[in-house]
């Protein structure tokens, strides 16, 4: 990581949080040392060393910082996310490892046929484009446990929809632009799908409502469609279905 | 001991503090609008101010207790239909197993608070008991409160006395709305002429709004190098400005991220007051800056708390101690309203 690409930006969000921000573009670089950043954070408030920190969400670009004023000052805040900025380490962090099976097919692969015929390709081609990519886990946001995935391989990049879908299931497995996605509850959207995972990324009747976090790996695996409704089976049923390879 | 849901209020739902900690899973805390406002109606009923309330817009509706249990509402001026006898906002009532309670329209303001002794104790989804309508998530079944709704009350002392303020002060809602707002993070988006307007001309409070958002009408407020941005981090109080330069105020159950340029920033204390604002209504932004709007947030929990602690028993008449009521006599003897309300 080289620190001196991202000068960090204090950018006050209210009284109660403050933006650190690093980047103003989608870039890997600026996301690894945003979620290296909010792990050092971590690490100073269990360690007493920063008090008065409420949450923090780590953007692609950003890392968003609540706090309550009456513990501690925005100003004493930022200097001390400088100095934890400042004090990274010039390592590259690997994620971990989440294989998600994918069923490339079915109602949820709205755009699968469309856009390999835009593409130039058979939608087997399609699928084998997408599922030998791995993702990076650039953000989690905009309603519970959805990902935004990077890594995208650029063939493959298309626009969002004009006019976005009403309702668009839980486990659809999507690309909008440059990036990726799996939607983690079911919803309007304008994004182009290309099947489903039966893994619910969020299920708050599990022990563990949320699966992946902002810097960990993703790879899709087909499955067919039998397996999938097997899966998805054992999803409704309270199974995770997965568990992450831990980095090496 | 539960509370029976007659005839809800429109978007009545279950709330609480709010479901703190998720953001980085995509999770907004919810909680309701006005914090202040249900705080004081848990206080006044005898609750903690986190417990668990019902949060209403316009107007509340009809509830039966079924069991004795004391009640406050809160949020603006309005009227209670109590059992022979009318009732205001602001103070704790009782009401006796099977007796109901109609709660009327909020008066200057948008949303009210009902608070029942023991608070509202459904099970908590990921450690809250608030509902997140878009999400599904918490409440009962993560959806807005219907007719025939039983909702399970904590445990409480039925001899604990009906509080109300020491003093009523006047709710500090009228005059000019001012709006104090801490520009940024991305007000470096728009012009200095565009930032002026927006500290100088009014803005409208438009029905376009519900618990994610406001949105609002006023000067057109265009972005310098278009209204996409990367997303990064939302909270709430959140101004953003979308492409068609119409600001929207995001609420206690926006998104966590969102990529439109954010303004400015509502400061907390204001927050609720702005929720309040009755469709219609206009305002002006005043920009603080961090600074300020730290002391003021501080300064504003600091009157809060103290209010909360100023709460006193009511004077509940002669014959009206919870002893009484504890021992079922009143009820066979007199009409329970004209022992329990004459002060």
């Amino acid at each position: 990581m080289q620190g001196e690409d991202y000068t960090p930006r204090l950018l006050p969000s209210g009284e109660q949080a403050l933006t650190f921000q690093i980047s103003e573009a989608v870039d890997e670089g600026a996301n690894r040392r945003i979620i290296a950043l909010a792990a050092a954070l971590d690490r100073a408030i269990a360690a007493g060393e920063i008090a008065g920190v409420t949450e923090r969400v780590p953007t692609y670009r950003s890392l968003l910082v609540r706090y309550d004023p009456e513990r501690i000052r925005g100003a004493a805040l930022g200097e001390a996310l400088l100095a934890l900025h400042a004090g990274l380490e010039a390592r590259a962090e690997t994620g971990r490892l989440w294989r998600v099976p994918v069923h490339y097919g079915g109602p949820a692969a709205l755009d699968l046929e469309s856009l390999a015929a835009e593409k130039g390709m058979t939608p087997d081609e399609l699928v084998a484009l997408h599922s030998g990519a791995e993702y990076r886990v650039y953000m989690i946001g905009f309603a519970p446990g959805f990902a935004y995935l990077g890594g995208l391989p650029g063939i493959l990049h298309a626009p969002r929809l004009p006019q976005p879908r009403q309702l668009v299931p839980a486990g659809a497995i999507g690309i909008g632009g440059k990036q990726g996605n799996i939607n983690s509850v079911a919803g309007p959207s304008g994004w182009r799908f290309l099947g489903a995972t039966p893994v619910r990324l969020f299920d708050p009747r599990r022990a563990d409502p949320f699966l992946l976090e902002a810097g960990d790996r993703v790879r899709f695996e087909p499955v067919d469609a039998a397996a999938f409704a097997r899966l998805s089976a054992e999803a409704e049923a309270g199974s995770a279905l997965i568990a992450p390879e831990e980095a090496a | 001991m539960s509370l029976t849901v007659l005839s809800p209020g429109p978007l009545a739902t279950v709330q609480d503090a709010g479901r703190g900690g998720l953001r980085h899973q995509g999770v907004s805390a919810a909680g309701p609008m006005d914090a202040p406002a249900m705080m004081l109606a848990n206080a006044l009923a005898g609750n903690d101010p986190a417990a668990a309330a019902i949060e209403f817009a316009g107007f509340g509706g009809s509830f039966r207790a079924e069991t004795d249990c004391r009640i406050a509402v809160t949020g603006g001026r309005i009227d209670l239909a109590l059992p022979g006898q009318k009732g205001v906002a602001g103070q704790a009532y009782r009401l006796r197993a099977g007796e109901e309670v109609r709660i009327g329209a909020v008066g200057g303001a948008t949303w009210g608070y009902l608070a029942v002794s023991g608070g509202i104790a459904i099970a908590p989804a990921l450690g809250s008991r608030a509902t997140h309508l878009r999400s599904g998530l918490g409440g009962l079944d993560g959806r807005a409160l219907q007719a025939g709704d039983v909702l399970p009350l904590g445990a409480f002392d039925p001899f604990d006395p009906c509080l109300a303020p020491a003093v009523s002060a006047p709710e500090d809602r009228d005059g000019p709305a001012e709006i104090r707002v801490v520009p940024g993070p991305q007000d470096d988006r728009f012009s200095a002429a565009t930032l002026a307007r927006f500290a100088a001309e009014e803005f409208t409070v438009t029905p376009q709004r519900d618990r994610m958002a406001m949105v609002l009408d006023g000067p057109v407020l265009a972005a310098e190098g278009g209204h996409d941005i990367v997303s990064d981090g939302t909270v709430p109080g959140s101004i953003q400005v979308p492409g068609s330069g119409r600001p929207l105020v995001l609420m206690a159950e926006a998104q966590t991220t969102g990529g439109y340029p954010k303004i400015a920033t509502v400061i907390g204390a204001d927050l609720p007051r702005l929720a309040q604002l009755p469709t219609g209504s206009r305002f002006r932004f005043v920009p603080v800056d961090r600074d300020a709007a730290e002391e003021i947030w501080i300064d504003s929990r600091r009157r809060l708390r103290a209010r909360l602690e100023a709460l006193r028993p009511k004077p509940e008449g002669a014959l009206s101690s919870a002893y009484l009521l504890s021992c079922d006599l009143v009820g066979g003897i007199w009409p329970p309203e004209e022992v329990v309300w004459q002060s």
